[in-house]
């Protein structure tokens, strides 16, 4: 009854034209059991990623890497990452009788959903990836989001996997349930000075714990330039060389979590060509990166929510100056306090300056930007009018926008009907 | 638009910033008002010095102004012991009439004590008479504050609600937001040159007036003579300033 109803809510809500939760709260309240029956029989059991920046890439990549490999694989492919989302995307899937084919679920949930979630579903793997400053205004402190990702780990049945070089994360190997496996990902320690880009070390402070050496089951990052890597584990296996379609060392480091998971759920299964070919393929996540021709010129999107990502943001694009718009909101999705931007450093743009700065907050980032010595040529908080001029004032060019959730949001959907993309401005990319 | 002057040729003097536990104590941008301060006095033509106090030093009694902000129970725990060190220079600079600000939890840190959910009692330095119950709830959102130095925005986001004791001035009447202790309309704290605040933003980047009264009393302390302002285009921090007051209270 209730996954009937949950369809037909899907069906109505698509023809209202969004919503991707409203289908799986109906179900929600129909049958509060709905997740633990249908995902509880999965044969190879539930995956749980989550963090505070790279879930979304993650999750691609992981999936991604067990379809290659022949593997059915559930996931929440809309960026939906509560657990009303993950009802949302399995009532599309699933079929009257109340049963999800899939052979295991792979699932990408915030860290609070997560503990949410494993109430109702005992995950069998979980693959934790890092803790930094993201909506202190949800989670309130770094140290609590940490205790979330800890408590988690107890609630794991089988394995999990752990960010080696993140001691908020690498420490949970403490707190597993006796016969959990644990195993890690992490940089290889010739670019362990890289580690500042990928998280703050102003939080972190000196402590007793002293992580683990890697060992053979433990896949560690190999750059061996601005886009080709490897992945080592051990000192003879390597998945890789690679280049991945997604720019940057935080994708590099996804790719690692990815695959070390992959190892660990596939076992003797894993094949070194099938991963390699997965993770090639993988298209950037909505709003990482991605590239759309803009009247013959690329433009591209990227989002930033926390001082973390935003700077890896920076630095990943830094070396390719081009014309810039920032654009900040401060609506829930966003977080809506914008004192983090002065926890980023935006001197990588001093040298050409920001074109714009747009959305509810343009002011702020303008000010942001002013003790930063970077020209701002324009401040427009109007989304649709700020796009606008910067699209017909550097037509010629190509460009960038570093944007909150909700002003990608709104920027996507503009873009798509300018340049007619098809379900640009929507959030699933199944 | 414009962008500041970067520097001047002449410096009118130096002055010294002294940013206490920007480790432990700021991860809500609140090292938004050093940078803050930094700038405005290059472009008000003085030479600013910024000096990072971390536990497990004497603190610099040379200091004109002293900066502090808001950090996690972790961190207040790993600063405990060098404030109590530290407490006497920092009474006696306050008594000299050396401009502080703190914010949020160096705040709390600064008032007589803070009594945890549990009711223990941590000691605070007791240069501003207020005292402060941890709650279960915490009281977040955009601020704005009637001040002395006008209209005043920011960002709240604690768990403790704080009491001034008789006679303590605040630093601000609320006018949209949950202030003190969300009840009697109250923010922050002043005494004499020393300020208390919760707000983040961070409060002095977009209040710039406040801001230059900190550097006003700075200078006046590190030169003894009048601060001369310099020409600032302040455009954007007023339009940043203006829109959240007419957003948050019409």
């Amino acid at each position: 009854m209730a996954v009937a109803v949950g369809k037909a809510a899907r069906v109505a809500s698509r023809l209202r034209g969004g919503g991707s939760a409203l289908p799986g709260l109906v179900v929600e309240r129909l049958d509060p059991r709905f997740l633990t029956h249908a995902l509880a029989d999965l044969p190879r059991g539930v995956v749980v990623i989550t963090g505070t920046n790279g879930k979304t890439t993650t999750t691609k990549m992981l999936v991604a890497i067990l379809r290659e490999h022949g593997l059915q694989v559930f996931s929440n492919p809309t960026g939906s990452n509560f657990t009303r989302g993950v009802i949302s995307s399995m009532v599309a899937e699933i079929s009257l009788s109340g049963r999800l084919e899939a052979d295991m679920a792979v699932l990408e949930l915030d860290e609070a959903h997560a503990l949410k979630f494993a109430a109702e579903v005992k995950p069998t793997h979980a693959l934790l990836l890092n803790v930094a400053r993201d909506q202190l205004d949800r989670f309130a402190e770094i140290d609590h989001t940490a205790g979330l990702l800890a408590e988690l780990a107890e609630q794991t049945t089988i394995g999990v996997v752990l960010n080696l070089n993140d001691s908020f994360v690498s420490r949970i190997a403490g707190r597993v349930r006796e016969g959990v496996k644990v195993t890690y990902f992490g940089v290889d320690p010739s670019i362990a000075d890289r580690l500042p880009e990928l998280q703050e070390a102003d939080v972190r402070f000196e402590d007793s714990f002293v992580p683990p050496e890697p060992t053979a089951a433990d896949g560690l990052l190999k750059p061996h330039d601005e886009r080709r890597f490897e992945v080592r584990f051990g000192p003879t296996d390597r998945v890789g060389p690679m280049v991945l379609k997604q720019r940057g060392l935080a994708a590099m480091i996804n790719a690692a979590a990815a695959t070390s998971m992959a190892k660990v759920l596939l076992g003797n299964e894993f094949r070194t060509v099938a991963a390699v070919a997965a993770l090639q393929r993988v298209e950037p996540p909505f709003g990482r990166g991605e590239v759309i021709d803009a009247g013959g010129q690329p433009l591209e999107l990227v989002l930033v929510k926390n001082p973390a990502g935003f700077t890896v943001a920076l630095s990943t694009y830094g070396s390719t100056p081009v014309t810039t718009m920032v654009a900040i909101n401060d609506n829930y999705a966003d977080g809506r306090d914008v004192s983090w931007l002065y926890d980023v450093s935006f001197e990588s743009l001093r040298g050409k300056g920001a074109a714009l700065t747009t959305g509810v907050r343009a002011y702020d980032m303008a000010l942001r930007l002013q003790y930063d010595d970077v020209a701002v040529a324009q401040v427009e908080p109007d989304l649709d009018v700020a796009l606008e001029r910067f699209l017909s004032e550097y037509a010629d060019e190509p460009k960038r926008i570093f944007c909150t959730y909700t002003a990608m949001m709104a920027l996507r959907r503009n873009l798509a009907g300018r340049y007619g993309l098809a379900n640009f401005g929507e959030e699933a990319q199944p | 638009m414009s962008s500041q002057p970067s520097s001047h040729p002449s410096s009118k003097g130096q002055i010294k910033i002294v940013h206490i536990y920007p480790r432990e104590m700021s991860i809500y941008g609140d090292l938004g008002n050093t940078r803050c301060l930094q700038s405005r006095l290059r472009w008000h033509g003085y030479d600013p010095l910024v000096h990072q106090h971390h536990p497990g030093s004497d603190f610099p009694m040379d200091a004109h102004l002293v900066l502090g902000g808001g950090g996690q129970d972790s961190g207040q725990a790993r600063v405990q012991d060098d404030l109590a060190h530290n407490a006497p220079a920092l009474r006696a600079l306050a008594a000299d009439g050396t401009a502080m600000l703190m914010i949020c939890g160096m705040y709390q840190l600064f008032g007589n004590a803070f009594i945890t959910i549990e009711g223990e009692r941590l000691p605070g330095i007791g240069i501003l008479d207020v005292t402060t119950q941890g709650n279960a709830k915490r009281m977040i959102g955009p601020v704005v504050l009637d001040t002395a130095y006008g209209d005043v925005v920011g960002y709240e986001n604690h768990s403790g609600s704080t009491e001034l004791g008789a006679g303590q001035r605040p630093f601000g009447l609320v006018r949209s937001g949950m202030g003190n202790n969300g009840t009697d309309k109250t923010e922050g704290a002043v005494t004499g040159n020393v300020f208390g605040s919760y707000l983040h933003g961070p409060v002095l980047p977009a209040n710039h007036s406040f801001a230059d009264a900190l550097i006003k009393l700075a200078v006046e302390r590190a030169l003894g003579e009048p601060f001369v302002p310099g020409q600032i285009d302040d455009e954007i921090a007023d339009q940043a300033r203006t829109r959240q007051i007419r957003r948050l209270v019409g």
